[in-house]
């Protein structure tokens, strides 16, 4: 794989996990609990959706066959695809959406915080641009996760659910692929090692504030960053892809 | 009109006049997004977006083309620059004047009380982090009881 191989195919799973979990939130919009969080949802769909924006058309520089955003987000495959299995799971209810992105946006901030020291200065500058909105939401998941948590007892049983059942979704972001490895050696990319310690001391201590249990790590479901996806990915993107499946190069 | 230099000065004049069109009170070099203007072929203006996902980010590209064209400069590039990212501090002090008269009250770094914009009162409470746009969050002024939006720091 050259460097530039290399760049596209990593700024693509970049804009991947951006799109999906951009596109999952853009399925809730008017129909927040209330006019702040409806709000919210939007703004931060956005800003996801942006980012993978912004990696889709540097992954087309890279790749320098003339392929543009737009063609990486509605003319690749289910198994094209190779965004992190959490992000493509179904919304579930509001503490599910909270926990969801409160475990990926730490993963996420501390990969983007690697990405703006890589010596591949498109990637860096993305990153830089795209840490600071990451560094909001999480405000923003972490303050929600802690009022779920400490919250009533009914909060507090479903939120500890929400944390139980998406765990199985964690294990397979601190496992480095050919990928992953390539980054490392070849543009001083995030060392997924190190991003796990931090996002374990993270994400413990926000639990523990939270009143919430850990959940043990058991079984872990992969292949999301291979292309393997869970039977949800098909219908987002079924859903999202239609207009230009159906009409192929339709514009505004 | 290959061939004629243009004045870099004149061009950001001309910059000057183009409105951002969330907040049309404010100028693109007001708000800070214009990194640079080079006139040694054609002319190239630097932008650089706020947020990833500002929508306003094409709109802005293609009024900057369209003004450009106007005053008879033809070959116009934009090349969109993400380093260093935009903050909020790069807003000019004339921009930040022109939205606390517009009714937004200006970003503020310094960890004090965010002032009304149409009483300057401090007596102020934050009533939704997030507003209308991704950049600004909702306030309320206690004094003269008037809702207002603030341009959050970035």
């Amino acid at each position: 794989m050259t460097d530039k191989e290399l760049l596209a195919a990593y700024s693509t799973r970049l804009g991947d996990n951006a799109l999906v979990l951009g596109q999952r939130m853009i399925e809730l919009v008017a129909a927040g609990p209330e006019l702040e969080e409806e709000l919210a949802n939007a703004n931060f769909a956005l800003d996801f959706i942006g980012q993978a924006r912004l990696f889709y058309t540097y992954a087309g520089e890279c790749e320098g066959e003339g392929r543009t955003e737009d063609d990486f987000a509605f003319l690749r495959r289910e198994h094209e695809y190779r965004n992190l299995l959490l992000v493509e799971q179904p919304n579930g209810h509001f503490g599910d959406l909270v926990v969801r992105r409160f475990l990926f946006e730490t993963f996420y901030v501390y990969l983007l915080d690697a990405l703006t020291r890589c010596s591949d200065e498109g990637l860096s500058e993305i990153a830089a641009r795209a840490v600071k909105e990451i560094r909001y939401h999480l405000r923003h998941s972490r303050q929600w996760l802690l009022r779920l948590g400490d919250g009533t007892v009914e909060s507090h049983a479903r939120v500890q659910e929400s944390l139980d059942q998406l765990w199985q979704f964690t294990g397979e972001m601190f496992v480095p692929d050919e990928l992953d490895d390539a980054m490392r050696a070849a543009c001083n990319g995030p060392h997924l090692e190190i991003i796990e310690a931090e996002w374990r001391k993270d994400v413990s201590d926000a639990v523990a504030e939270a009143t919430l249990l850990l959940p043990e790590d058991g079984w872990m479901a992969s292949g999301g960053k291979q292309g393997r996806h869970s039977e949800h990915l098909g219908y987002l993107l079924a859903e999202m892809q239609f207009l230009q499946r159906s009409y192929p190069g339709a514009s505004w | 009109m290959v061939g004629k230099g243009f004045d870099r000065e004149q061009v950001i004049a001309w910059l000057s006049e183009v409105a951002d069109p969330e907040i049309p009170v404010l100028s693109i070099t007001d708000l800070g997004i214009v990194r640079d203007v080079d006139c040694s072929v054609g002319v190239t203006v630097s932008l650089t977006p706020t947020y990833s996902g500002c929508p306003a980010t094409e709109v802005i590209e293609a009024s900057v083309v369209a003004a450009l064209q106007e005053r008879g400069v033809e070959d116009v590039t934009i090349r969109r620059v993400l380093s260093p990212p935009w903050t909020t501090d790069w807003i000019s002090p004339e921009g930040r004047e022109k939205l606390r008269v517009y009714g937004i009250a200006p970003p503020e770094r310094r960890a004090r009380p965010i002032a009304c914009p149409r009483c300057a009162s401090e007596e102020t409470e934050l009533v939704s982090e997030f507003g209308s746009t991704a950049c600004k969050a909702a306030w309320k002024c206690l004094e003269c009881l008037e809702p207002f939006e603030y341009f959050k720091c970035l």
